[in-house]
């Protein structure tokens, strides 16, 4: 590996001297950076603009506010509760569907190694839509005829989906992380099997203990991909749910649980908001942008490399 | 032979041509099912009726879609030519000056004239100004009344109840006989927006927020309302009655079932039912407390109206208004009446409908439009509040807490007085 990449560097220095003219590479990323300005700068400056207006829905007319919207969706209780939940949510999503994903990998790993079929067949489960996922869970439980509810209901547990917020969010979570844990397992499995057999064997002979070899060896070498895994599955939590709430509370939140991304939704596209909708995406764009600066600086320092 | 056929072919595909040339318009609405199927027939008839104009349905998933893609496509200028909007939503377009041209100013700019009488009058003032013009065309138009599983009633030897305090009366003998007594689907638009109309009490200040947008305010710790729900709240916790959660079918679902004893749903649901109930059901009005002076009046439509949008060339706009002409004539109101549920919106098909002898056959399809013709009171009219989809979700919310037991209904309604206000003062800010 460090032998090839090496190798490709010589060749990425012998090309360089090829671009004779200083605008023809500009040239070549000139789609990337356009679609990167179109569908991501252009936007983000918008919603900072429109965050300081109030505008009625139609675009007849805004009234600049400054910073209202912002005081208004921070002084709501409601939206603290929702900011509460979502950080509740993403903690638990991201945790439970890493370690899981990373249990079922190295349980798989020595059973599977190199059977690509399996791995094909796995990673359909990952290729189920959000809302499909979010319908399969709400099929499991259903007030009325879901198998999980009449499960619990032999232990005495009373579930009441879109009913009940504790319910709620743990169906939420529950299919969430089920979403998300083929996923992890590939990519764990991957890095499980780029480990070299050498190192294994020397680890081997070295230590008895499989927990502990576990730990200090494979766990180390693996962190570049659970590093990566971290940041995927914190934006997964965060974003990429909202197919699997939308299809929970079916439009209607109500006393259910719903994270703020849904809540920008909810005001900007039910409720016609958009001044207020804009300040909480504002907010949310900068949480996300704070979260992967924390994550690069003090999480990726710890990750090594080779 | 072939030579013929292509020939005829060529004659077609040159008459259908020809029928491109035809004014086009196009009409964005939020049904889905059945109910699609129907408004792609009602456009059908449409086009066969005349030539001058060819009109284009297209489905834009719910309703709260079809507004938002309606307001996006507006935005940069491609909007629809017929936009239709429910209830919530009224506030959101009929404030937005410009946005529209009023439904009866187009009528009449058309030629054909206008009578506000001929309409139901719960149907009248709702998506109207201030003066009772129609800015919206009435399309869609339900009322939330109570169905009865008949099986039920029979085994627990009870009548059907009128008021609450009649329901009161018979709630320990349908729970005794084995049934829930009460369901319902929507607390927002059964249990406050038509409490308010049924009893016929002030909802909003500013005349139900029709007469400006500024400094309206809810009126929703009203002592009635809040009996009401301190009332649903000991009704669940005796047994009387039971919640589900915010979601339609969750509710209905026992109803069907036949495990409910009254469900408050909405006439337009009348349809489905004959095909989902397990058992003969019949329907009556949405009750009212004998307590509240005054109360039993009508109740005002839920559903949406039609709204012809602004900055479209006059063929077009004389399109539009043909449809609305063709829209509100008896004979397709009582087809649209048939094959849906939605209560037919203009006394003349009420009538047709009647004199066919629709009702004999299929009673519970009157009922609807019966307590739409209920005498009106001064606060049964209808409601025009801002932001007012954002205001159901507090509710909703607040609702659910009561039931849960983690709020008072004091306290839930103090909330939703108080956060309901400042989303009405921001909506009177946009639209200022």
């Amino acid at each position: 590996m460090t032998g090839s990449s090496g190798d490709r560097r010589d060749k990425a220095g012998a090309k360089r001297v090829q671009f004779s003219s200083p605008f023809l590479p500009y040239l070549f990323l000139a789609p990337q950076l356009a679609i990167i300005f179109i569908f991501f700068y252009w936007p983000s400056a918008q919603a900072i603009q429109s965050s300081f207006y109030l505008e009625d829905p139609f675009g007849f007319g805004s009234t600049f506010v400054g910073m209202s919207n912002y005081a208004d969706v921070l002084r709501s209780n409601e939206y603290l509760g929702i900011a509460r939940f979502t950080a509740i949510f993403t903690v638990l999503v991201t945790f439970f569907a890493l370690s899981i994903g990373l249990l079922l990998a190295v349980k798989a790993d020595g059973v599977i190694r190199g059977n690509s079929g399996y791995k094909t067949l796995l990673i359909w489960v990952y290729a189920i839509a959000p809302p499909v996922a979010g319908l399969i869970g709400m099929m499991f439980f259903d007030q009325h005829i879901g198998p999980i509810v009449k499960l619990a209901a032999w232990f005495g547990l009373d579930i009441k989906v879109g009913l009940d917020y504790f319910d709620t969010a743990f169906a939420m979570i529950v299919v969430s992380v089920w979403k998300q844990i083929p996923y992890n397992f590939i990519f764990f499995l991957s890095g499980l099997q780029g480990i070299p057999v050498s190192v294994r064997e020397a680890a081997a002979l070295d230590c008895r203990s499989g927990t502990r070899r576990f730990w200090t060896v494979v766990l180390p070498l693996l962190a570049p991909t659970a590093f990566f895994l971290l940041i995927i599955n914190v934006t997964y939590a965060l974003f990429d749910t909202f197919g699997v709430i939308d299809v929970m509370v079916k439009d209607k939140a109500a006393n259910n649980p719903i994270t703020l991304v849904y809540k920008v939704y909810m005001d900007g596209f039910r409720g016609n908001d958009l001044g207020g909708s804009s300040a909480q995406s504002v907010i949310l764009m900068v949480v996300v942008f704070v979260l992967t600066i924390f994550q690069f600086r003090f999480i990726e320092r710890r990750v090594h490399y080779n | 032979m072939f030579k013929r056929i292509s020939l005829a072919a060529v004659t077609f595909a040159f008459s259908a041509t020809t029928s491109l040339a035809a004014t086009n318009i196009t009409w964005w609405h939020g049904m889905a099912g059945r109910n699609g199927e129907v408004i792609n027939e009602v456009a059908q008839k449409f086009n066969e009726s005349q030539s001058a104009c060819a009109l284009t349905p297209v489905s834009k998933g719910t309703y709260e879609e079809a507004l938002a893609s309606g307001i996006a496509a507006f935005r940069s200028g491609e909007q629809p030519n017929i936009l239709q909007v429910f209830d919530a939503g009224a506030a959101t377009i009929i404030n937005a000056k410009g946005a529209v041209i009023p439904a009866e100013d187009l009528i009449t700019k058309a030629g054909y004239s206008f009578d506000r009488n001929a309409f139901i009058d719960g149907v009248r003032y709702f998506y109207a100004d201030s003066e009772g013009k129609f800015v919206g065309m009435p399309f869609n138009s339900s009322a939330p009344i109570m169905y009865i599983n008949d099986e039920a009633l029979k085994k627990a030897g009870v009548e059907a109840p009128k008021t609450w305090e009649d329901f009161e009366a018979v709630a320990p003998k349908l729970k005794e006989a084995g049934y829930i007594p009460l369901v319902q689907s929507q607390l927002t638009w059964q249990f406050t927006e038509n409490f308010f109309s049924r009893n016929n009490i002030q909802f909003a200040t500013n005349n139900n927020g029709y007469d400006s947008v500024a400094d309206t305010e809810l009126k929703v710790t009203d002592p009635n309302l809040q009996m009401m729900f301190e009332k649903l709240k000991a009704w669940k916790d005796e047994g009387y009655f039971a919640f589900y959660g915010a979601g339609w079918n969750d509710n209905q679902k026992v109803f069907e079932e036949g495990k409910a004893a009254l469900w408050i749903g909405s006439s337009g649901s009348f349809g489905g039912l004959t095909k989902t109930a397990q058992m003969p059901f019949s329907a009556t009005f949405l009750p009212y407390w004998g307590s509240i002076e005054g109360a039993g009046t009508n109740s005002f439509i839920g559903g949406a109206a039609l709204f012809a949008m602004s900055g479209k060339s006059d063929e077009e706009n004389k399109c539009v208004a043909d449809f609305f002409q063709f829209l509100t004539s008896p004979e397709i109101q009582y087809f649209y009446h048939k094959s849906t549920g939605y209560v037919a919106i203009t006394k003349a098909a009420y009538e047709l409908a009647q004199k066919d002898g629709y009702y004999k056959e299929k009673p519970v399809a009157e009922v609807g439009i019966k307590q739409l013709l209920l005498p009106a009171g001064e606060w049964s009219k209808g409601y025009r509040l801002g932001f007012y989809p954002q205001i159901r979700e507090i509710m909703e919310r607040e609702y659910g807490r009561i039931f849960s037991g983690e709020t008072t209904v004091k306290d839930a309604f103090e909330t939703i007085e108080k956060e309901g206000n400042e989303l009405l003062a921001r909506f009177a800010k946009t639209a200022g």
